[in-house]
């Protein structure tokens, strides 16, 4: 019993080495229209007429539809379950096309074409008329009176407000001898990045419509599609090939409710959206930028007697995933660093920016910037040492969240940075860089994080598994779990393996295509959720198959159905494990039974009502040339407790992807918007500055494996984890270095001078003049 | 108003002849006409190197590579790196086991410079294959396996030690 826990090549590996693996566009049918989509050129306004006239003369121009087209109705497109209470639906405030432009970017018109250059041509003769309203692109200028309205029923445009109390602030901070450190943190809109855009295309077929498309979350595209037609949601299928990444920006519906409308606008025709790399940056989603405002008083052994938690978060233009996200960041706040007396705010608010999503990590690279920074200054100012000041204040060994009911079960925070500090050499080093003086100046500082593997109970978590007994003796296995390049199928293999008893990882076949029409309901790629929560569906549909195997083996073998079980693949007798029959032979002798014939499948949904604490930390070691505000990470050590590894160099390969993402969050990337217009400035690839192979040390992964206890196979959340500490590592390693402490990302040139400038490190002769 | 014109090229050792629309990019050329799909598109700009084949056996960016300069060349996709058999190559092998796969969709790309830089038969540094290989984005992996699986296929080329 080894399957789980070993670094298997994954299941895809030779399709995707080859270059044979299938996406949405490789499975295009021919003869597919073209839709192409008007944006809007203002940031906020009313489009009060549309002349299609010079598009539809266009040779290869079908069809133009405009924002007076589209059906009026406003639906959610949130990757979330489902909720049957109405009070705890995703906000509906999405039209297909809309003649109240939120964004600049906004959907205004499609054109339908017969090749892409025609449709494009046609988009370009489009003319649009529009009311320009006043907008806002500052989420607090947003909730200013007087500011600019996005959505009726929103007051101060404020989606929504929560809070967390705790004791007493106002009287804590009364405590004499108490130390206030203070700040205001301010984190970036930033961009999924996958490498492959996202796009879909649609058709019908006997009167249903089918859309094929580049998504996380397969079965909620499918309601959401439903939703947004105004049809049942039986009428729409959704099929998902392999998909070119994801990262959260295609957990939420995106162009498949359009498209799918577009193929019933022309006679259920195959129609494709196929997203350009420009519009991927503006008209799909994007991160949260959040402000936080902390204020931490501390006693002087660094204890915290009281801390004020301020969260403002950027919805732009519409709700998507809206509250959640700053919700889960706040949320973290009295569990990472606990304090008795709290005062938690956090808004979600609506501006004219590109609307905000899930994104790795959802909220948490933000609360982590925030927190470990304000912490490094709490550590400062008590004279203590970072690591030592977090080994004293961290979430401590059996702390139990009231809400989730999650209990950190190890000391895991602690053991983190323990290993993550030996592997760096952070006392010699923090002792070495302490003599650096000059213009290069060396730092270390580390980071840690707070997570949750799934969504229980803010949500459902529900998991539906299929398994195929095949005539061969492998398994065939489906799941609503998805496969967006984070190696899932391939864990999924080991672990239904091991379930079942089968000899490799290999003797099943895990249908990573799903297709709403025949794959269990399973809600998709989203939180970290995937391996823990098909853990309890594969474990309970395993033990079904199992069953039904002893029961048929029982009628050739004659061995007590109680005295059996499956071992490398064949039935055996317990103990001293005497092959009764192979699963092939057993497979085929009751498939082919003329008297009693059986396919052997099994079945099974399993509703997962619990959830597990994923703790880690990052080191960062840097340079820092600061003439030329320049940060080079010079070294970095990502450290995790996610349990038990099912396959390790998948994880240490995930967890390399998210270091480079919080990499790129720390030092270079960010969304930016033309102040006056709120025109997006940058939205490729050239200009966005996504992280390359040169602007990266080599990648240290590193483990506690602690097994979690309430997991089927001990394992728990490493999807979004890796993204979380990396940005703050660093931060706080320029802090060590040059004694300035940054409030804002990215730590760009930019902002670097700005920051040495204010320090009295550099002297602008200009500025001086 | 769009104009054709005939080229003849090697695609993956095959001589072929074909009439192209004169805007058309290599890549259209071939994914549309010759299904080759492991040419992918990330930008459609020359950014992030997911188009990228051998063209007389340098790296180029298909997106940004227009399909009539294709007259006369030898273009290799990735697609050329698998034998009759389905045998393939020690770079594919080595992508397959160092985990530098992820999602996918850059490795073509990937897979084609890593193809030119072994076949200089030369011996780099780990900052110049990082020099050699920065025309190409990856969100997945952090690049750290890509690396490696270059590096050592590269040494093993060259009968010189991998640690």
């Amino acid at each position: 019993m080894s399957i789980v826990g070993k670094s298997e090549i994954r299941v895809d590996a030779f399709d995707k080495a080859t270059g044979r693996t299938k996406y949405y566009e490789d499975r295009m049918p021919a003869g597919a229209l073209y839709a192409r989509i008007k944006h809007s050129e203002i940031a906020h306004g009313f489009v009060k007429s549309v002349d299609t006239s010079e598009a539809e003369k266009i040779k290869g121009v079908v069809k133009v539809l405009t924002c007076f087209d589209a059906p009026e109705i406003d639906f959610p497109t949130a990757g979330h379950p489902w909720s049957m209470d109405p009070g705890h639906q995703d906000v509906a405030d999405r039209r297909l096309l809309n003649t109240h432009v939120r964004y600049y970017g906004d959907d205004v018109a499609v054109v339908i074409a017969e090749d892409e250059v025609s449709a494009v041509q046609g988009v370009r003769a489009i003319k649009v008329e529009y009311e320009a309203l006043p907008f806002v692109l500052d989420v607090q200028k947003a909730m200013e009176d007087g500011a600019p309205q996005l959505h009726e029923g929103y007051p101060n445009n404020i989606l929504k407000h929560t809070s967390v109390r705790k004791g007493d602030y106002a009287a804590a901070i009364r405590e004499p001898g108490l130390k206030k450190v203070e700040g205001w943190y301010d984190t970036p809109t930033v961009q999924h990045c996958h490498i492959e855009n996202h796009g879909c295309f649609a058709y019908e077929e006997n009167g249903r419509i089918t859309v094929v498309s580049s998504t996380q979350i397969p079965h909620i595209v499918c309601r959401v599609v439903g939703q947004a037609l105004g049809r049942p949601w039986a009428d729409v299928q959704v099929i998902k090939p392999y998909i070119g990444g994801g990262f959260g920006n295609k957990q939420d519906a995106l162009y498949e409710p359009l498209c799918a409308w577009c193929s019933t606008q022309v006679g259920g025709r195959p129609v494709r959206i196929d997203c350009s790399r420009e519009e991927t940056f503006v008209s799909n989603r994007v991160r949260h930028a959040i402000r936080f405002h902390i204020v931490s008083w501390i006693r002087p052994d660094g204890s915290m007697a009281a801390r004020k938690v301020d969260l403002y978060s950027n919805q732009g233009a519409y709700a998507s995933h809206g509250h959640s996200i700053v919700a889960k960041a706040m949320g973290s706040f009295p569990q990472l660093y606990p304090c008795d007396n709290m005062e938690c705010d956090a808004y979600t608010v609506y501006t004219n920016i590109p609307a905000a999503g899930a994104m790795r990590g959802y909220g948490m690279p933000q609360a982590s910037f925030a927190n470990d920074s304000n912490i490094e200054e709490c550590a400062h100012a008590v004279g203590m040492d970072p690591v030592e000041y977090r080994n004293r204040y961290i979430m401590p060994l059996g702390f139990e969240d009231g809400f989730s009911k999650n209990v950190n079960y190890y000391d895991s925070h602690r053991e983190c940075l323990e290993k993550g500090k030996e592997l760096i050499g952070y006392d010699e080093k923090i002792r070495e860089f302490a003599k650096d003086t000059g213009d290069i100046r060396r730092g270390i500082g580390c980071a840690s994080f707070w997570y949750n593997t799934a969504v229980w109970p803010i949500a459902l978590e529900t998991s539906s598994n299929r398994m195929l007994l095949n005539l061969d003796g492998t398994v065939t296995m489906q799941c609503g779990e998805t496969e967006i390049g984070q190696g899932a199928d391939t864990a999924f293999a080991q672990m239904a393996a091991e379930a079942i008893g089968l000899k490799s990882y290999k003797d099943v076949r895990v249908v990573s295509c799903q297709d709403t029409d025949t794959t269990p309901t399973g809600l998709g790629a989203y939180a970290s959720r995937q391996t823990y929560v098909a853990g309890f569906s594969i474990r309970q549909t395993a033990e079904i198959l199992r069953n039904k195997i002893f029961a048929y083996a029982e009628k050739l073998t004659r061995q007590s159905v109680g005295n059996m079980d499956v071992r490398d693949g064949n039935v055996v007798r317990k103990n001293d494990v005497k092959v009764l029959i192979s699963l092939s032979e057993l497979a085929m002798t009751a498939q082919y039974n003329p008297a009693d014939s059986e396919h052997i499948t099994a079945e099974s949904t399993f509703t997962i009502k619990n959830n597990a604490y994923s703790f880690g930390c990052t080191f960062a070691e840097v340079e820092v040339d600061i003439p030329m505000c320049k940060v080079t990470v010079k070294n970095i050590v990502n450290v995790h407790d996610c349990g038990n590894l099912i396959n390790p160099a998948l994880a240490e390969a995930q967890v390399h992807g998210g270091m480079s993402m919080a990499i790129g969050y720390g030092l270079s990337e960010q969304l930016l918007f033309d102040q006056k217009t709120g025109r997006p400035l940058n939205n490729n690839l050239l200009d966005y500055k996504l992280s390359t192979v040169m602007d990266h040390p080599d990648l240290e992964a590193a483990f506690v494996e602690n097994p979690e206890p309430t997991s089927v196979f001990g394992t728990k959340a490493l999807g979004e984890p890796p993204a979380c500490s990396g940005a703050p590592a660093i931060r706080n390693a320029i802090y060590n270095a040059t004694g300035v402490a940054l409030h804002k990302l990215p730590m760009n040139p930019h902002n670097l001078f700005a920051a040495f400038t204010e320090a009295g490190l550099i002297h602008d002769s200009w500025q001086e003049g | 108003m769009a104009q054709y014109k005939l080229i003849h090229c090697t695609i993956n050792g095959k001589e072929v002849e074909k009439m192209v629309d004169v805007r058309a990019s290599l890549t259209d050329l071939l994914r549309n006409d010759f299904h080759l799909t492991s040419v992918k598109k990330g930008c459609e700009v020359g950014e992030c190197g997911a188009c990228n084949v051998l063209i007389d056996g340098e790296a180029f960016n298909s997106c940004i590579y227009l399909a009539a300069w294709a007259d006369g060349k030898h273009i290799r996709t990735l697609e050329s790196l698998t034998g009759p058999g389905g045998e393939i190559s020690d770079i594919q092998q080595a992508f397959m086991e160092e985990t530098a796969i992820q999602c996918g969709f850059c490795t073509p790309g990937f897979i084609m410079t890593a193809v030119e830089i072994l076949e200089t038969k030369k011996l780099y540094t780990r900052d110049e294959l990082r020099k050699l290989l920065s025309g190409h984005l990856c969100r997945c992996t952090g690049y750290e396996n890509i690396l490696n699986a270059v590096e050592k296929t590269m040494k093993r080329r060259l009968g010189v030690p991998v640690e």
